[in-house]
């Protein structure tokens, strides 16, 4: 699904992130990426998200050479991948419901579907009495499962995580790691970069740990050794 | 159809939730308007004092008694010959003197008695030329009038002070439009970056939810439209004010302009030109708020 081929990427001046990065993403598998702070975990999301693009090497989605995706065809394969980040990312003017209801606007689809489909989601991640809130009236918590319910709205094919933890404290990081879980069940891919080794133990799943911007380990039940 | 039914709902919800920002943006732009809108009338009030000027009487001939119809209108072939751009030479005969005189003054008796006293008609048949307050046709006419060739039966010839009068004006006017021009320029401009910048501001504050838009898949198209649509009611909404403090003004200033200006209707140039007058605000409003819209989205659509 995903593949990263001898990835490398340099920010100028001579700033190495990433270095010769290659591994590759099945259809519904869940990969912790872990390493310390500054090992090139972002990079590697933004670079699936075609925010970031390679200096040397290629990064494919389904067959797609990413960095070579402009306009419209980029946008169509952001609209298979579900973003989940630290810092929310969620669109402060409008309301919980709204933010939801957004994505499936982007897909054109008509307002019964989108009534019909948000609250299940919502409901789906606790937040189904909070519909006409904003976000900035919500808990850190209850932001991530909002920024969960529209990750998976549209039924993208992968899900990508980018430290969605790292502002929550351990009750609401098991809630949303949970989620996570309940994602990958059900057959959807799930990328998660994170540095919390617990949730990363206790998931048992596969692990690629990224140390200095080079992949030091890459095991299908991993742990968070560094 | 229905991204487009989204996208005028989109931004109507956020005219709505950002009422500060929305009516800092009408603000600004209700000014540019209006600062169009006072030099377009500026501009109709000059050009009316300028053509009320130019249409007064510059020179009157009058002939001798016995002039017969046939001299006059010679001279009035030769002064149309010599000088084609006069704008107008009419021929007043001594009867059509009389009853203008008396048309005038029929209410004064001691016209009537004075002329009764006179006796007969006193008037002389007359040519009452307009040369439009060009120097040079004036000039020529003058040195028909004056000429050998009509000496015999010109009586004699008025210049009105008009001459004087007109340069002192078009000098002014000249003046008045190139330094208004000017400056109606450099405040218009000074206006559209105030407007821009308060577009940039609002769009600005939208930037990381622009960036947020474009990572979950939305199309440029998408993104844009609200904001686009947002500029226009805003510029809509503007236009709208302004007409309306147009009116009052027009309104208010209509009475005090007539006293200065006599014969010159504030309010009926005001109708007479709505069209025009709402073509302009409207261009203003809508153009400034859509096309400062447009560039600034576009800056934070590069994701």
């Amino acid at each position: 699904m995903i593949k990263f081929q001898n990835v490398t990427k340099i920010y100028p001046p001579s700033t190495t992130v990433l270095q010769e990065i290659s591994f590759e993403v099945k259809d519904g598998e869940f990969i912790s990426i872990v390493g310390k702070s500054g090992a090139g975990k972002t990079t590697l999301i933004r670079m699936i998200l075609g925010l970031e693009t390679p200096t040397s090497g290629e990064v494919f989605f389904r067959g797609q050479n990413i960095s070579s995706l402009e306009g419209d065809y980029l946008q169509d394969v952001r609209k298979k991948i579900g973003g989940i980040h630290q810092d929310y990312r969620l669109l402060l003017n409008k309301t919980v419901f709204e933010n939801v209801a957004y994505i499936l606007e982007v897909e054109g689809l008509d307002d019964i579907e989108i009534n019909s489909q948000v609250p299940k989601v919502l409901e789906a991640v606790g937040l189904s009495d909070k519909l006409n809130n904003f976000p900035e009236q919500l808990s850190g918590g209850e932001q991530q499962r909002l920024a969960v319910a529209r990750a998976i709205i549209n039924h993208p094919d992968v899900i990508i995580a980018d430290e969605p933890t790292g502002n929550l404290d351990p009750y609401n990081s098991y809630e949303v790691i949970s989620l996570l879980e309940k994602i990958n069940k059900v057959g959807k891919t799930v990328i998660l970069a994170t540095h919390d080794k617990e949730i990363v133990n206790k998931l048992g799943k596969r692990v690629i740990t990224l140390e200095e911007g080079r992949i030091i380990r890459d095991e299908s039940k991993g742990r968070f050794l560094i | 159809m229905i991204n487009l039914k989204r996208a005028f709902s989109f931004a109507l919800t956020d005219f709505y939730r950002n009422k500060g920002i929305s009516v800092s943006a009408i603000f600004v732009l209700t000014l540019t308007s209006l600062l169009v809108t006072g030099l377009f009338l500026t501009h109709g009030v000059s050009s009316y004092l300028i053509d009320t000027i130019q249409n007064k009487i510059d020179i009157t001939a009058y002939f001798k008694e016995s002039t017969s119809e046939q001299d006059i209108l010679s001279v009035k072939d030769e002064i149309l010959a010599n000088a084609p751009n006069t704008k107008s030479i009419d021929y007043v005969s001594k009867e059509d003197a009389l009853s203008d005189f008396l048309q005038r003054h029929k209410e004064s008796e001691v016209f009537s008695k004075a002329l009764i006293e006179v006796g007969g008609n006193p008037f002389l048949p007359s040519l009452n030329i307009v040369t439009g307050g060009n120097t040079t046709q004036y000039e020529k006419i003058a040195e028909i009038l004056e000429g050998q060739q009509f000496e015999d039966i010109i009586e004699k010839v008025d210049f009105s002070e008009k001459k004087a009068t007109i340069d002192t004006i078009f000098s002014i006017t000249r003046s008045v439009n190139i330094v208004g021009l000017l400056l109606g320029l450099v405040f218009v401009f000074i206006a559209i970056s105030i407007v821009f910048n308060t577009i940039k501001l609002i769009i600005n504050t939208a930037k990381e939810e622009i960036n947020t838009m474009k990572i979950v898949g939305a199309s440029n198209w998408f993104i844009k439209a609200p904001f686009v649509i947002e500029g226009g009611i805003f510029g809509l909404i503007a236009s709208l004010v302004c007409l309306l403090l147009t009116v009052i003004a027009v309104l208010a200033l209509t009475r005090f302009i007539s006293v200065i200006l006599p014969g010159f209707s504030l309010v009926s140039y005001f109708f007479s030109n709505l069209f025009l007058i709402l073509l302009i605000q409207i261009a203003v409003g809508v153009g400034v708020g859509v096309v400062s819209s447009i560039i600034v989205v576009n800056r934070h659509l590069k994701v």
